[in-house]
């Protein structure tokens, strides 16, 4: 644990980064070691989704609401009405909906996710599992970071709905767009791998709220005070990562997949 | 029989503060041993560096051959099986009921079926006297049951090394009573190799074979039993008495200042509600309940103590031959009333007398109550403190035939011994 510390600036930092790193690579490991932990995998997914779904879809309507909103009075200024629809959709499926997700995932689930194992691990049931042979990466942290994958996609999946059905709601009922052209307008520039793109990302983001979450609450510093400092820092770190590799994800997927229709 | 547990040259700190440093020492196999130390020395640090939860900058653990500090992640947990081990709070997992948290092991580890774990975990439960509350989350439980319940935890998959933390800490003093039985007679049972780490004196001088004490980052001193609790050491002393007068203070370390203002105190005759009497020296070990197997550790102690018998301080030699029983002072070539000062000449030889009549006998002074002859059996029997009754058909075991004193090279080791044992 404590090896002989060099300390430049930044070191403590980088320290921490190739540590979240391996615990990274060890639940990747330790994902296809059998026996896998089906039960915790199945009552965290669906603790989860307890406690997302609703803030999800409450997040997701407004959101949708506010880019066919604003959309709409865009288009109408340049007088492409009619592309009003599949604006929003890309909109919405590829940056939205993602980014919603990740906010949900890392937000409600990753700090439910933290808040759990830094509690045991200062109960130091975590170092009672490993004395009793059990890996509490394998029997704990796996089952978690792929429950928050499986929702985070779809969770990702349903805000992309409830999402374009918001952006329908508003431009079709108060915005007086034609439904007809809304639905056509669709197919004119939204393609497949917008959706495939969209739901990467969500895999991606509750890969990473898993890891950050479970970091930070199997390394909590001293005592329960120390169990809320490290949720309230596994949310900011979740965030600020996911925004980041949004970004990354993003320009990268507008690089190698032609745009339609282009 | 139990695990071999060897430290060698432990350090271990964190960050700049350095818990102990340069600790060695032995557990010996199937014996069981106490930690002392007050309270912050690292010996709940000591125990979780033995199960490889904790990485100690420097020195070796050795179990079965394999260096727990160096091996691999994948050995270390094939090791870990071989340990039972009960945290100082339970650390039971808080979202099981107790049952569930005593079958974890089972189910992680074995291929029992239902049945089967039900009736080990219930039986283990009983052991532990907590029939009746298996259902109960531990947030609904006392601490002393959480102690219970994780010691039962710990035992059942009938470890090999088992280590406590603390058993007696939350409980009263008639459970620690039973407890500290429990243990003694898991060891006559499974001949499991026993750490125990605590601050009870009771238990510290009834149950151990070895003790050991952690005192101001290091190792003050472990070994057999009656070495520590005959110390004059001013630490042991005034741990073992519980007085506020010594180097033990509030805090880690006692300047002079307070020392010399306590001490003033104390000669104004202000009573700092400590005993008078020292509560020092050696008092009867805790036996097996009966009708249990006796304990082979004790055996292999007795021989192991003996054969060291010369390297330990004097009161310490007295106090182990006088708690000898007639016969093994017989056959082991040594007497109560020696072994110290001027007589050690003639009473500490420390070699395994193979036939105990013939032998030292002869050239021995006068004894307690001189019985020149060997005891009939049934006399042995009737003594009142014998701790091991040596049976005819016994003597001859394993063990005993692994002693490396051949009685031709008997002699030579006595003379070297003697001169250091005479001194001592
Ligand atoms: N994870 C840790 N990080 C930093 N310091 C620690 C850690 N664990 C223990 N310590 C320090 O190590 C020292 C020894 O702690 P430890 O819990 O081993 O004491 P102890 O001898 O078991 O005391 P007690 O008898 O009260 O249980 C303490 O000063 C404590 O602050
Ligand atoms: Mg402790």
């Amino acid at each position: 644990m404590s090896s002989p510390t060099s300390s430049f600036p930044g070191a403590g930092a980088l320290r921490e980064t190739g540590r979240l790193f391996a615990l990274g690579l060890d639940v990747t490991r330790s994902t296809i070691k059998r026996p896998f932990q089906l039960r915790e995998f199945i009552q965290q997914s669906w603790f989860i989704v307890s406690v997302t779904i609703l803030p999800t879809a409450l997040v997701s309507i407004p959101f949708g609401a506010v880019i066919a909103l604003q959309l709409g009075s865009l288009t109408r200024q340049i007088g492409a009405q009619s592309f009003t629809g599949a604006a929003s959709v890309l909109a919405i499926i590829q940056q939205a909906s993602p980014i919603v997700t990740a906010l949900l995932i890392a937000g409600a689930g990753g700090s439910a996710i933290c808040a759990d194992l830094g509690s045991r691990t200062i109960r130091e049931e975590i170092d009672a599992m490993e004395v009793l042979g059990v890996s509490p990466i394998q029997r704990l942290v796996v089952p978690r970071v792929l429950a928050a994958m499986l929702i985070s996609v779809l969770l990702n999946g349903m805000v992309s709905v409830v999402g374009v059905m918001g952006g329908y709601f508003f431009n079709v009922i108060l915005q007086d767009g034609t439904p007809g052209a809304y639905l056509a307008s669709f197919s004119a520039l939204a393609q497949l791998p917008d959706l495939w793109i969209s739901e990467i990302k969500a895999l991606i983001f509750g890969f990473i709220a898993g890891i950050v979450a479970a970091y930070r609450g199997l390394n909590p510093s001293g005592g329960p005070k120390g169990v809320g400092d490290a949720v309230n820092q596994a949310v900011v770190i979740t965030f600020l990562l996911l925004f980041f590799v949004n970004t990354v994800l993003s320009a990268i997927y507008l690089q190698v997949i032609p745009a339609k229709g282009s | 029989m139990g695990v071999e547990v060897v430290v060698e040259d432990l350090s271990k700190s964190f960050g700049r503060q350095s818990i102990w440093k340069d600790v060695s020492l032995t557990l010996p196999p199937g014996e069981v041993s106490v930690m002392l130390g007050p309270s912050g020395t690292g010996k709940s640090v000591f125990l979780k560096t033995l199960v490889g939860l904790l990485k100690p900058e420097r020195g070796r653990i050795v179990i079965n051959g394999t260096d727990l500090v160096r091996c691999s992640e994948h050995k270390l947990y094939e090791i870990r099986k071989l340990f039972g081990v009960l945290f100082q709070d339970g650390a039971l997992f808080g979202s099981m009921n107790l049952f569930d948290n005593v079958a974890f092991p089972l189910r992680e580890h074995t291929r029992r079926s239902e049945a089967e774990i039900r009736r080990i975990v219930l039986e283990k439960m009983e052991m532990v006297g907590l029939v009746g509350a298996e259902r109960k989350l531990p947030g609904e439980i006392s601490g002393g049951m959480r102690k219970r319940a994780g010691l039962a935890r710990a035992l059942v998959l009938d470890p090999e090394i088992i280590l406590c933390d603390e058993p007696d800490s939350g409980l009263d003093p008639v459970r620690t009573a039973y407890l500290s039985q429990l243990l003694i007679d898991l060891n006559a049972q499974i001949d499991a190799t026993i750490l125990i780490v605590t601050h009870n004196i009771t238990v510290a001088r009834t149950v151990p074979d070895n003790l050991g004490m952690l005192f101001r980052r290091e190792l003050v001193m472990f070994g057999p039993r009656e070495v520590l609790l005959t110390s004059e050491e001013p630490v042991v002393e005034q741990f073992l008495n519980g007085r506020r007068i010594g180097p033990i203070g509030m805090s880690e370390e006692k300047d002079e200042a307070t020392m010399a203002a306590e001490i003033a105190h104390r000669d104004a005759g202000h009573s700092d509600g400590s005993p008078d009497e020292d509560i020092r020296g050696i008092v009867p070990q805790l036996e097996p309940t009966p009708g249990l197997p006796e304990r082979m550790g004790v055996r292999r102690r007795k021989d192991r103590v003996m054969r060291i018998l010369h390297t330990l301080p004097p009161q310490a030699q007295r106090g182990i031959i006088e708690s000898l029983t007639r016969d093994e002072q017989v056959r082991y070539g040594v007497f109560a009333g020696a072994g110290v000062g001027g007589q050690g000449a003639t009473a500490v030889t420390g070699t395994l007398v193979q036939e105990p009549v013939t032998g030292p006998i002869s050239v021995v002074p006068p004894q307690p109550s001189p019985r020149p002859r060997p005891v009939p059996q049934q006399e042995v029997v009737r003594l009142p403190d014998s701790e091991w009754q040596p049976q005819a058909g016994q003597l001859g075991e394993p063990e005993q035939a692994e002693q490396p004193e051949p009685p031709s090279a008997g002699s030579r080791h006595r003379r070297r011994w003697l001169g250091r044992g005479g001194g001592a």
